[in-house]
């Protein structure tokens, strides 16, 4: 089978203006993925299918990312020109100091497409897309047009990381019921406040039961809500 | 009036049958309780299985499952109900006709089992409907649904017919529908229907 970087030129030489990344798996694996861009994904998907040489004609996984926004903290050497008073005398002086810089680098949702080919018998070359950000940004182009098999799994995905597919033929919860506002399985979801009884309670189980008994109120989401509305009422009177 | 117990063998060493209309309601009650057929996780397989030649839940006065609630007498929570199936379950319990018992059946109906922090498992179906046995057991072997069964008929054996303690349908003023749970934004509206489970007090 090709290379990842075969790939890629492939893909360059057949869809002009892909603008296909290779994000490199340093592990024993080495299962080396390609970053497809949104706009031009489909084009690179209908590619990778049809291509004789490829015929990835089998995607047997689709899996959600949630990467949440990262603080990152940078220490910097700064060379700053200070007044100082040496034996009586104001001079300026170089001192170097180290600064430490905070950035916040923002946080995306990313789909993971697992290809094989059933003719040519290789793979995995894997896919990977990511939203602008994980808050309203959260579009992708849907490979179910492409590979019929994704349509059950981009509704996984946009059921429990709401990444929304467009072009998916019926873009729908699928496992939690219509009604529901969460993306369960993003890293910052609030788990509902179940804790009220734990007969064998320990670990994480026995420190939530007890935040949850503690207190007045209670720490799940449901909680957060009524506590808000409590305050809203508040000050309308 | 109830008759003695050695009087009545004696009687029944002549060929008189004596016995109340308490014990031959019960009785007929215990003897042909229907299960209703429907299964929710593996803990089904083993009930399945119970039915099955092996074990043989006939012998007992169980064996037709039936696929309408309304002609179901005991409903058997076989395994994990999601908080997305919770509302349906409630549902066919208050369809069941009177008089209806509950199994809960294994870790999951119980508690939620193993799966009990997750997010979307309800953790015991005892929060929305009055369960009357509990089998404990991931799955439990189908001798212990068979116990349960066994149980859950003394325990019809042993209600009686007025006053205190009396079954659900004998008593006009018992409550006979349980509000079948909403699915909210977040979680189930309401969490627990306060009237079948208050919320145990955890003595440290």
């Amino acid at each position: 089978m090709k290379t990842v970087e075969e790939i890629k030129s492939a893909i360059e030489a057949a869809v002009p203006g892909a603008g296909v990344e290779i994000l490199l798996n340093p592990g024993p694996s080495g299962q080396h993925s390609l970053v497809l861009r949104r706009e031009g994904a489909i084009e690179v998907a209908t590619f990778l299918r049809d291509d004789p040489e490829l015929a990835l004609d089998f995607l047997s996984n689709v899996s959600g990312v949630d990467w949440p926004d990262k603080e990152i903290a940078e220490k910097v050497k700064v060379t700053r020109q200070v007044v100082k008073t040496v034996d009586g005398v104001e001079q300026t002086v170089d001192e170097t100091v180290e600064e430490t810089h905070k950035r916040v680098e923002p946080g995306y949702l990313e789909a993971v497409y697992h290809l094989y080919s059933m003719e040519k018998k290789h793979g995995p070359v894997i896919l990977r897309m990511r939203t602008v950000n994980r808050i309203d940004k959260v579009e992708l182009p849907s490979l179910t047009p492409i590979w019929r098999s994704a349509e059950f799994q981009e509704r996984e995905i946009f059921d429990l990381y709401g990444i929304v597919f467009t072009g998916h033929p019926d873009l729908r919860r699928i496992l939690m019921w219509d009604g529901f506002k969460d993306h369960p399985m993003r890293r910052d979801y609030v788990e509902p406040d179940d804790f009220e009884y734990e007969p064998t309670a320990h670990d994480e189980v026995l420190a939530r039961a007890q935040e949850h008994k503690s207190g007045e109120q209670g720490t799940g989401i449901r909680d957060q809500e009524a506590a808000k509305a409590a305050t809203a009422t508040g000050a309308g009177q | 009036m109830a008759v003695e117990e050695g009087l009545k063998i004696e009687l029944g060493k002549q060929g008189v049958f004596v016995t109340s209309l308490q014990e031959l309601y019960n009785w007929g009650r215990r003897s042909s309780v229907w299960p209703m057929q429907f299964g929710l996780a593996c803990c089904a397989i083993e009930m399945i299985a119970t039915t099955m030649a092996r074990y043989d839940m006939a012998r007992f006065g169980a064996e037709i499952f039936r696929p309408s609630p309304r002609q179901a007498d005991m409903m058997i929570i076989s395994g994990t109900v999601t908080k997305k199936m919770a509302p349906q379950v409630v549902r066919l319990y208050n369809q069941m006709a009177e008089p209806k018992y509950v199994i809960a059946m294994g870790a999951c109906a119980i508690s939620g089992g193993p799966f009990k922090q997750g997010y979307n498992v309800l953790k015991g179906i005892d929060r929305y409907i009055p369960v009357d046995v509990h089998i404990p057991g991931c799955p439990p072997r189908p001798e212990a649904l068979l116990q349960a069964l066994i149980t859950l008929q003394k325990k019809i054996d042993g209600q009686p017919l007025t006053g205190e303690g009396r079954p659900r349908f004998l008593d006009a003023d018992a409550q006979g529908e349980f509000p079948v749970p909403a699915q909210g934004e977040h979680d189930l509206e309401p969490t627990s229907n306060v009237g079948v489970w208050p919320v145990p007090l955890v003595v440290k």
